[in-house]
């Protein structure tokens, strides 16, 4: 029967085929698209990671701090008057502008990561809760503000709004790097290693790292764990909402509820490549994986595969090398 | 149903002279745990088993011929609304409690949280269709052949799964099947064999006319799936509750309670987190290939990852490590938005913000997981120390004498 089933499969371009060629010739826009989803992912990333570092604990509910980020962006941005079209400001007003959209986005998901961390995690902290109550109630708590904006908002996209037209800068191997993935890469570059400084240098940094490496002893030595708790769900709130200007800035028309879900899982993809726990890994990991997605997109011919390919990495890490690239903890991370 | 899950009692001679021995062994650890379960007078699993087997037994056969019933007494105030077929309603309850009992052994039983269950489902449902249905390309086979292949494929992808991530702490595995949940729904819409939203008409059916020749099993009509669905939970109800009362139920506990723990008392623990998980994927493809038949139609539009998590709901609420919890959780997460239509739309969030508060005020859920397992050993004690006492007299007096001292000494 078996041999029969395997004749009669249909062998032909009806399950996966490969466009070698297209990839070659996309190969570096390709790239360079990569690298700004890249940075996007991992400014994502560092919330899972911070999370994990400290509390050992995924924070299912990170993809909709980011969306709430998302929703953030949209309401400025469109309040302000912005609309499906770039509109024609000054350079300053624009930048004017978005700066006063990224700061509303990272306090609307810093927000939301605090009461999160204060109304379903505390509790469960409280008592003890073992780690699978906590995973349940991580995934209940993002279901449940993915339907509260359904309910809101309605279950189709937001209306587009483009920030600006993406000008082009300059010329790598034949190819046109534009303003667009210039802001974000370098934006979400400088983030990341402010928050590695302050991970590394700031006496709150080392405090995170004290109660990631041993709760108890960390308080025994005077930290105040709780607080410690807060700043970071708060640290990966304010990236979160950094990543969700950048994310609409990227894709105008993608504040959708569902819009967080699928990020979230790339982001949570790139932290644990990169090695979850480990905030220069989130950098990593997330830029490769940006780089594999957009690749992989581009040779099977459809842009969700994007997904696919970031779900494969997710499992192929987990099977070779489960610490990731970089592998350290972020309480062992370097001071 | 629970006719399996309570422990063997001990036939009344022993259970004599257990009572006998009770007195010696009050301070024994184990038996301290009992007094102290003890506490929870008339709670219903305490009702349950003070009952005799007898008694049991003709309880369970007047729920099992009432559930059979149901569909035919349609009763007034429990059908669902108009616009809600009841013998359909009925079919699908019975879908979302079969669902929930093989995600309980994966949750409950072994304490591994599986988020894209929908997945192993949905896979069910596609072989089911891709063999039966005259869309596809493939082989096509007799309807009742496609659910052992169903299972056995679904178990194939479970293993697949399970092995890079079971290693693992368990978080990577409750990501890793959330991913994977959506990427089945993803795979089905863009692989061009797998017909995304034009999805497998006229899946296959069982056999069997009716006297009028009409065939029994048609799609508008639930009733005859109802108990062939039925059927399926009642045997594999007595399947899993052997696996439970077996050594491989007592690792899975085990590895639930603490794995590090069982893991050092010799428990592989890695063998028996894919086993548990790869029964959960086949249970699931067992109903998805039940689903397929039923609808008639399978496209990627019936298995998004939401659906998933209404599964996680259905055990987390009927009390995970729980069966009848599970059937119970698995029946009232489908009755709910069937009975009141009004609240349908909004099942989803009511069910996601009931996840979160069960889980801060009553982790446990509906029917709390019974420490079966725990009861089981304090009775395989009792029965141990008896034998003891026919055999060797001086014996069992010696290790209650030991029992007793360890009591003292914690």
């Amino acid at each position: 029967m078996l041999s029969s089933l395997l004749t009669s499969m249909p062998m032909d371009n009806d399950w996966i085929s490969f466009d070698v060629v297209a990839l070659g010739q996309n190969f570096w826009s390709a790239t360079f698209d990569g690298l700004t989803f890249g940075s996007i992912y991992a400014l994502v990333a560092l919330g899972y990671t911070l999370v994990y570092g400290v509390l050992n604990l995924i924070n299912f509910a990170h993809s909709e701090v980011f969306i709430i980020g998302c929703y953030a962006v949209f309401f400025t941005l469109s309040g302000l008057g912005f609309g499906p079209n770039a509109p024609h400001l000054s350079l300053a007003a624009i930048v004017l502008n978005l700066l006063l959209a990224l700061i509303i986005a990272m306090i609307a998901s810093a927000l939301t990561a605090f009461l999160v961390e204060r109304i379903a995690y505390k509790p469960l902290r409280k008592r003890n809760a073992p780690r699978l109550v906590f995973l349940i109630t991580a995934i209940g708590v993002s279901f449940t503000i993915q339907y509260i904006i359904r309910l809101i908002r309605g279950p189709n996209a937001e209306p587009a709004v483009t920030m600006f037209k993406p000008t082009p800068i300059f010329d790598v191997f034949g190819t046109i790097v534009d303003s667009q993935q210039l802001v974000i890469v370098i934006a979400a570059v400088i983030m990341m290693v402010a928050t590695e400084r302050f991970i590394s240098k700031s006496r709150t940094g080392r405090g995170i790292r004290a109660v990631a490496q041993d709760p108890d002893t960390a308080t025994l030595m005077g930290v105040n764990k709780e607080r410690i708790i807060i700043i970071t769900f708060v640290i990966g709130g304010i990236l979160a909402g950094a990543a969700a200007l950048f994310y609409v800035m990227k894709i105008p028309s993608g504040v959708q509820y569902t819009g967080g879900f699928v990020l979230g899982i790339k982001a949570f993809a790139a932290a644990v490549l990169g090695g979850i726990g480990n905030v220069r890994g989130a950098l990593l990991g997330g830029l490769l994986l940006g780089l594999i997605g957009n690749y992989g997109q581009i040779l099977l011919g459809n842009s969700q595969w994007t997904d696919v390919v970031a779900f494969m990495v997710l499992v192929l890490v987990l099977l070779v090398r489960p610490e990731g690239i970089l592998g350290t903890s972020l309480g062992r991370s370097k001071a | 149903m629970s006719m399996t899950d309570g422990p063997t009692p001990l036939s009344s001679a022993k259970a004599a002279q257990s009572a006998a021995d009770r007195e010696g062994l009050t301070t024994a650890p184990g038996a301290s745990i009992a007094g102290r379960r003890g506490k929870k007078p008339g709670s219903l699993g305490q009702r349950w088993n003070a009952l005799s087997r007898q008694q049991q037994w003709c309880f369970l056969i007047i729920v099992v011929v009432l559930a059979y019933l149901l569909p035919v007494i349609n009763p007034p105030i429990i059908t669902t609304e108009p616009g809600n077929n009841f013998g359909l309603a009925c079919f699908d309850m019975a879908r979302f409690a079969l669902i929930a009992i093989g995600l309980n052994v994966v949750i409950g039983y072994a304490g591994l949280l599986d988020l894209g269950y929908v997945a192993f489902f949905a896979v069910g449902a596609y072989v089911s269709a891709m063999l039966t249905s005259p869309d596809s390309a493939f082989l096509k086979i007799p309807y009742l052949w496609t659910i052992p292949v169903a299972m056995a494929v679904t178990m194939f992808f479970g293993v697949i799964l399970g092995i890079p991530t079971l290693r693992l702490r368990g978080d990577y595995l409750a990501i890793v099947t959330l991913g994977f949940g959506e990427i089945v729904r993803i795979l089905a819409t863009i692989i061009p064999a797998m017909k995304g939203q034009v999805g497998f008409q006229s899946v296959g059916h069982p056999p069997g006319t009716a006297a009028d020749g009409n065939p029994i099993f048609t799609n508008s009509n639930g009733v005859p799936w109802y108990w062939l669905i039925l059927t399926v939970i009642i045997i594999v109800l007595l399947l899993v509750g052997n696996l439970e009362r077996s050594r491989v139920g007592r690792a899975w506990v085990a590895i639930r309670e603490d794995e590090d723990a069982a893991e050092i008392m010799g428990v592989p623990t890695f063998k028996y987190k894919v086993w548990a998980f790869a029964i959960g994927a086949s249970i699931g493809g067992l109903s998805g290939a039940l689903f397929s038949g039923q609808v008639g139609f399978i496209s990627n539009q019936r298995f998004d990852v939401y659906t998933s998590i209404l599964f996680v709901a259905a055990v987390v609420l009927g009390g995970a490590g729980n069966k009848v919890g599970a059937i119970v959780g698995g029946a009232l997460v489908s009755y709910i938005p069937l009975r009141f239509t009004a609240i349908a739309e909004y099942k989803y969030l009511i069910f996601g913000i009931l996840l979160v508060v069960i889980m801060i005020f009553r982790s446990q859920g509906l029917f709390p997981a019974r420490q079966k397992l725990l009861a089981y050993g304090r009775d395989a004690v009792k029965w141990m120390f008896k034998r003891d006492d026919g055999e060797h007299g001086t014996g069992a007096k010696r290790t209650t004498g030991t029992a007793q001292e360890k009591g003292a000494q914690a």
